[in-house]
Parts: structure tokens; C-alpha cells; sequence
């Protein structure tokens, strides 16, 4: 792949639930290699839908999406082969409850990405350690806490070697004292060079990694600046109504 | 009432001549339990099938689900039983017919897949349900890994669905060998059709359905007490806790 080609680039994509309701409207953007852009805007807005169309979980009727290089809709496009390509981190964390921890990060690089045992197993641990619940390997999601299995669902995901980890509001569901661990996991990640695409509240991972905030209103990208710009002298003024609405405490 | 006991009738010689009337009991508790079996892995490898197809958001996947478990659903298992065994064989070109109606114990295949097909409809209904209780999620988070949709279904949504759904599919396993009792009408020798064969020879018609009800008594307590044993060998650690 050419190294200055966007990892993610999503060109004039166009989403309608019904011919009345249409979510995403004309987005437009590129995530480049390294690059860690936040997106974040109202509930409602489309953000999380904008996040999930990159890995064609939701479905898009107009435009085009490539990640690496690759058209989502093109011809002979293996998707799963795609997906397995792309992190995903959700809200709810979504590890097998029926799976140890270990197995949750085994499983798909043994039966998607065809690692033999041994193979999955030692990337399996080393994620764990580098997450650093190693005490909790063979524990089942249902014992650990909100900020355990969402660290434990981002090594998960990094189990693949994703070229990009896409991460759907990680924090939303948590209780408040487990943000934090969670977030650290994610900046470490930031500062290590991985490609990420973020759909957050939290402002102060915004200001501290990102390189690119997009804000989204009613499925439009109304904002795209660089960090700077975004914190320093936002010139939306929806933007700057929401950025005052939750910066305000 | 004027009626002779004789608890001991079940050691006396059965007029059939091949051993007591226990041995007549028992050779029929052993026809129950292998049509029961048979019965509930068609049950279950179908109801399975068919309860994945009903979860399929493909309108075309619905009806299909929808016509085989109505259909199979709303007409009684005696009836059912009476299509399969009477009438299939008229309906099939005649060669195929000859082959159903020679065939060796045809009263014991046809109530085997009879009974399997009526139990697969409940137990698709059983199997969608319990996929459709997994939060939504797990399907994405599945997608998202680049399992492939059976892949998904395999690995991640049927092992939670069937704990979900292990204590009805208890009361299916259940109703599959009760139900198996209906097969003495199409002239299967199962444990209700020996005890009548015992109580129209010896006239013990107490003694022959004591019996009969305490075997089966048992027989489903057991299936019932494998099943939770089952369910607990399964149970997840902190799962469904908070």
C-alpha cells in the first residue's frame, strides 16, 4: 500500500434509514496513516453510524468508503477478510460472555486469520500483559468489571493487527471511576502511532491525542479542523454551543 | 369393585411367550427410549436449522421459517403421524411408496421422523427466541472480528442462545418422550402400547398402568435431572449476575 494514501477514506457517503429519514448526509472525510481523529457531536447526530459504515456494518446507499486502499463496495471484495483488518471497540464492550478472556482474543485470529494455537495464544498474552490484566486470563467476561472488559475487548481487537482501530463511544457505558483506565489504554495506543478513529464525549483525550476533531450535527460533518483549531477558535457556532454545553462543568 | 390384585403379575409368563410381563414392559421402555432419542436429535438439528433461519433478517428467511413452523405447529402429532404413515406413501410416486409401506419397521421411522419434525417446529421457536434475547451487539462484535455469518452463528451466537434456552428446551425434551407415547397408534410396541398389550391379556389393567405411570414418572425426572446437571456444567461465571 502507499504510505501516504489515507487509511480511511470516505468520500460524499449518503445514509437514509427511510426515503424521510436520512442519517448521514454527504460525509466526507480521510483518516491518514497515524492519524488520531475524534469525532464527536449531539446524540442523534450520526456519528456512531458514520463509524460503523467503515467497516460496512451499517449499510450506505450513496458514496464510497476505501480502507487501505480498499473499496468496501468494489468488485470481489472479501468483507470479512476487511473487517477482520479494522478494530472495533464498542460501547458495551461486547466480549463472548460463554469465552475466557484468553479465548475471547484467541478465537477470531485462529478461525478468521487461520494462527495456529500456539501462535494466537502467545499474542493473546503478551495483549493481556501490555493491558495489563494478565491476573485475569482465564476469568470469563461476567467477573471482570466495565473498564476490565473494555481493555479487555480493545486487545481483542488489537489481537488482528488492525491497519486502524475504530472505537464507538469506549467510555459511555462505564461508571465514572473506570474512564480513566480505559482512556489510558487508548492514549498509549495514540502515542505508539496506531491510526484511530474515535467517536467520544471526552474532551480531555481529545485535547491530549488527537490530531483532528470532526464535529457532526443532524449526519452532517459540520467541523473538520485540526485540534488547535478546534479547541482554540471554533468558528461554528453549533460547535461552539455543544462544545460549551459539555465543557461547561 | 370387584377386582382381583396381583402385584406379582409382573413376574408371571407373558401368554406371548417370550419371557414375563416385566419382559414385555421393558422391551417397550426401550422402543420409548430409542424413537424418544432419534426423535429429539431430528428435533433438535432441524429446530436448530430452522430457528437460525427464523433470526435472519432476509424477509424470504421468514416465511420459509414461518410456513414450516406453523405448519407443523398447528396440526396434532396424531394426525401428523396418521399423514406420514398412511398417506405419504399414497402421494409418492409408487415406487417410493412400495419402498415406505416394505419397509422394515416402518412403524418406528415413521414415528421417529414424525415425532423429531413436530418437536423441531417448538424447539426452532425455542432457538430463535433465545437468539433473538443476546443483545444486539454480539452479532456486530462478531461481524466486526471477520467472522462470516455462519462463522457468527456458530462461534458466537448459538452457544450463548442454548444456555439461554436450556430450561425450555427441558420441558421440549420432556414433551418429545410423552409424546412418543402417541406412536402406538400407527402399531409401534412402545411402552404404552405394551402396556395395553399387558392389561388386554391379563386383565391387571391397575397393575399394567401403575406401572406404566411410574416408568414414565422416572424416566422424565431423569431426563429432567440430566438436563439440569447439563445446565449447570454450562453456567458462566458472573454471568447474569449484575
Amino acid at each position: 500500500m502507499n504510505a501516504s494514501a489515507p487509511v480511511i477514506r470516505m468520500q460524499h457517503v449518503s445514509k437514509w434509514y427511510n426515503p424521510h429519514f436520512q442519517v448521514l448526509k454527504d460525509c466526507s472525510l480521510d483518516v491518514t496513516r497515524g492519524e488520531v481523529v475524534v469525532v464527536c457531536g449531539p446524540s442523534g447526530s450520526g456519528k456512531s453510524t458514520l463509524i460503523k459504515t467503515v467497516n460496512a456494518l451499517e449499510p450506505f446507499q450513496q458514496g464510497t468508503i476505501s480502507v487501505d486502499g480498499i473499496d468496501l463496495h468494489g468488485k470481489g471484495v472479501n468483507l470479512p477478510r476487511l473487517r477482520a483488518r479494522v478494530g472495533m471497540v464498542f460501547q458495551h464492550f461486547e466480549l463472548f460472555p460463554h469465552l475466557s478472556v484468553l479465548d475471547n482474543l484467541d478465537i477470531a485470529q485462529r478461525k478468521v486469520l487461520g494462527r495456529e494455537r500456539e501462535e494466537a495464544r502467545a499474542r493473546s498474552v503478551a495483549l493481556l500483559k501490555r493491558v495489563d490484566l494478565s491476573a485475569h486470563a482465564e476469568k470469563f467476561p461476567g467477573q471482570l468489571s466495565g473498564g476490565q472488559q473494555q481493555r479487555v475487548a480493545i486487545a481483542r481487537a488489537l489481537a488482528m493487527d488492525p491497519v486502524v482501530m475504530l472505537f464507538d463511544e469506549p467510555t459511555s457505558a462505564l461508571d465514572p471511576e473506570m474512564v480513566s483506565e480505559v482512556l489510558d489504554v487508548m492514549v498509549q495506543l495514540a502515542r505508539e502511532g496506531m491510526t484511530m478513529m474515535v467517536v467520544t464525549h471526552e474532551m480531555g483525550f481529545a485535547r491530549k491525542v488527537a490530531h483532528r476533531v470532526v464535529f457532526m450535527d443532524q449526519g452532517e460533518i459540520v467541523v473538520d479542523a485540526p485540534k488547535e483549531e478546534f479547541f482554540g477558535a471554533v468558528t461554528n457556532e453549533r460547535a461552539r454551543v455543544f462544545l460549551s454545553k459539555i465543557l461547561a462543568h | 369393585m370387584n377386582y382381583h390384585w396381583n402385584w406379582g403379575i409382573y413376574w408371571e409368563a407373558s401368554p406371548e411367550g417370550t419371557g414375563s410381563y416385566a419382559d414385555m414392559l421393558w422391551s417397550g421402555l426401550l422402543v420409548t427410549l430409542e424413537v424418544s432419542a432419534i426423535a429429539w436429535v431430528i428435533a433438535l438439528l432441524i429446530g436448530a436449522a430452522m430457528g437460525v433461519v427464523r433470526s435472519l433478517p432476509s424477509p424470504w428467511a421468514k416465511r420459509i421459517s414461518g410456513t414450516y413452523i406453523e405448519l407443523l405447529r398447528n396440526i396434532p402429532l396424531l394426525v401428523q403421524l396418521f399423514l406420514w404413515y398412511f398417506v405419504m406413501p399414497e402421494l409418492v410416486p409408487d415406487a417410493w411408496g412400495d419402498w415406505l409401506k416394505q419397509m422394515p419397521d416402518a412403524p418406528f421411522w415413521n414415528s421417529a421422523v414424525g415425532l423429531g419434525l413436530f418437536m423441531s417446529a417448538r424447539v426452532a421457536v425455542q432457538v430463535s427466541t433465545g437468539i433473538a434475547a443476546l443483545p444486539r451487539g454480539q452479532q456486530a462484535a462478531g461481524t466486526a472480528l471477520g467472522f462470516t455469518l455462519p462463522q457468527t452463528y456458530w462461534y458466537v451466537l448459538l452457544p450463548m442462545a442454548f444456555r439461554v434456552i436450556l430450561p425450555p428446551l427441558t420441558s421440549e425434551l420432556i414433551n418429545t418422550i410423552k409424546n412418543s407415547s402417541v406412536a402406538l397408534t400407527i402399531g409401534l410396541a412402545e411402552l404404552t402400547a405394551r402396556t395395553r398389550a399387558m392389561q388386554e391379556f391379563s386383565f391387571q389393567v391397575f397393575e399394567a398402568f401403575t406401572a406404566a405411570t411410574v416408568i414414565y414418572l422416572l424416566l422424565n425426572l431423569a431426563a429432567t435431572w440430566a438436563m439440569r446437571l447439563l445446565e449447570r456444567r454450562l453456567r458462566l461465571p458472573g454471568y447474569g449476575a449484575g
